[in-house]
């Protein structure tokens, strides 16, 4: 389809053309490997650590904190395995999460638990924040490490990260981050939010897919995931994915730079989708009203199955996401709605849209026309619905 | 996952949706926790179904094994319904995606459920005649209902 309004950059986003037009070289004549020492290989190593100085004045952080990985996922498992066998030397076997992480999380604390350590799982709540006294309560002499995401990937909820920071620091617990959905749409920075690890992945903001980061603090001392060469200080072997992490410098600076201007555009734009969309009958807004990602809009609509709305909608050339299982290949609804305590049925039937500056107000006014009677259609099919 | 054109057709424009208010049996399958619940309604004259209706809650190929379900059935007589397998209900929509196989399961026990229920209603027992209709079919591996 030529035309379509694209509402999914949760899942990911265009490349900006100053990170593509910045990439380029780097495919072609500055090809150099940053590692060798003639100018060729000079030049790309400069432009890689120019690229980390960028991404760390973003964070708040030094430069020599900055390691890049090949996406969110690794960054998460690097973070959290490394710092979990790390600490296990120390004799802290014990590791604090949410249950609502990404599954990169997840899956990463559930192999851990495999290995033997324990796993607290923070409850988030019907509006989808974790509470603070929650997680001051769950740490122990033997807690090796507290990992909360920043925004939920789903419901857009954002997290107490300062005050969880605070209490990590008197507790003297490592505190990881992942702020996939975070970076580069609201502001960080690790210090003043006492972050130890975050990890973040460029396309979530623009950037080129395949290249993440991690922030590491000072001093902090991890094991490596991928072994092998000197790169990223002996920390993360591999060639440098040059042109990608360029690609993610130039992309997280413009998405940072632009912050507060873009935001109110798009804050404007979810609130005018959800009140909208909240009119509609038995519908309902997952996760805080504010204290969500400006670009996060996600509802439930009862009687309906999430599938047949995305392909109702697509067939319109609006491309959204849903927490519904049938779009990732498993039959289980959404974790993260059913953990802000919907029921399978209503969690089945969830929409969600993520903006980005691309979209205009006529996408949202588009939306508005095309999505009711879409829901009114597969209302009248469903049999569940038939009592309402 | 991609759905074949004949699937895409049967979702966007389904057959036979709505309900019979005089049905002669009406048949109900699946789970809420699935995510596909399906009815379906019969009119029976002579052995011979002559009208059939279904309402599904469920994704775009629960919709479309309902819609096609319905056709095969549409005319036919109780016996040949009873016949009909998930298998050729997937063989007339070009396949169906791995992990959406259990819908056309559904749309198998949803034909036999509203028969059982007209033979219910006739005053005879369906349990020989239709055989067992088991809830969220673990043989085909494929439904994980979280009971």
């Amino acid at each position: 389809m030529e035309n379509f309004i694209y509402v999914d950059n949760a899942a990911t986003t265009s490349v900006s053309k100053e990170a593509l037009n910045a990439m380029l070289p780097f495919f072609e004549q500055n090809f150099g490997n940053p590692s060798s020492i003639y100018p060729l290989g000079q030049t790309a190593n400069k432009a890689l650590n120019d690229a980390r100085e960028t991404v760390a004045s973003c964070l708040g952080a030094k430069a020599s904190e900055i390691f890049f990985t090949s996406c969110g996922s690794e960054s998460n498992n690097w973070a959290i395995k490394g710092i979990a066998h790390k600490m296990l030397k120390k004799g802290k076997n014990h590791i604090i999460t949410t249950v609502f992480e990404h599954h990169a999380v997840l899956h990463t604390v559930k192999a851990l638990e495999n290995e033997g350590f324990s796993v607290t799982y923070l409850e988030v709540h019907e509006d989808g924040i974790v509470r603070l006294d929650e997680l001051e309560s769950a740490i122990t002499e033997k807690t090796a490490l507290v990992t909360i995401m920043y925004a939920n990937n789903e419901i857009g909820t954002i997290q107490p990260i300062k005050e969880i920071g605070e209490i990590c620091r008197k507790h003297n617990v490592l505190f990881h981050t992942d702020a996939v959905q975070a970076a580069g749409k609201v502001e960080i920075n690790v210090y003043k939010q006492n972050i130890d690890l975050l990890s973040l992945s460029a396309h979530k903001f623009h950037g080129p897919k395949g290249v993440g980061a991690l922030y590491i603090k000072n001093g902090i001392s991890i094991e490596p995931l991928i072994e092998g060469g000197a790169q990223e200080k002996n920390r993360r072997a591999g060639t440098e994915n040059v042109a990608g992490i360029i690609g993610l410098s130039v992309a997280l600076k413009d998405a940072c730079d632009n912050m507060e201007e873009r935001n109110k555009k798009l804050i404007a734009m979810r609130d005018k989708l959800i009140n909208n969309l909240l009119t509609i009958k038995c519908s309902r807004l997952n996760g805080h009203p504010t204290k969500r990602l400006p670009d996060n809009v996600n509802m439930c609509f009862e009687g309906i199955e999430g599938e047949g709305l995305l392909l109702l909608l697509s067939a319109k050339g609006v491309y959204a996401s849903s927490g519904s299982a049938c779009t990732s290949g498993s039959l289980d609804p959404s974790h993260v709605l059913l953990a802000i305590g919907l029921s399978h049925e209503v969690a089945h039937g969830s929409l969600r849209i993520s903006l980005s500056d691309e979209n205009t107000d006529k996408d949202i006014d588009y939306i508005l026309e095309v999505l009711p009677p879409i829901i009114d259609r597969l209302r009248s099919m469903s049999p569940i619905w038939e009592n309402k | 996952m991609i759905y074949s054109e004949k699937v895409m057709d049967h979702f966007a424009n389904p057959r036979n949706v709505g309900e019979i208010i005089d049905a002669d049996g009406v048949g109900q399958v699946g789970n809420p926790k699935c995510g596909d619940i399906m009815k379906m309604y019969i009119k029976i004259d002579n052995d011979i179904i002559t009208d059939v209706k279904f309402k599904t809650f469920g994704c775009g190929a629960a919709i479309a094994t309902s819609s096609m379900a319905t056709e095969l059935i549409k005319g036919k007589s109780i016996k040949d319904a009873l016949n009909l397998t998930n298998k050729a209900v997937m063989d007339a929509l070009d396949g169906l995606p791995p992990v959406k196989v259990h819908c056309s399961v559904l749309a198998e026990q949803a034909i036999k459920s509203a028969i059982a229920d007209y033979y219910t209603r006739q005053g005879i027992d369906p349990a020989p005649l239709v055989g067992n209709i088991p809830c969220c079919d673990d043989e085909h591996g494929t439904c994980h209902c979280p009971n």
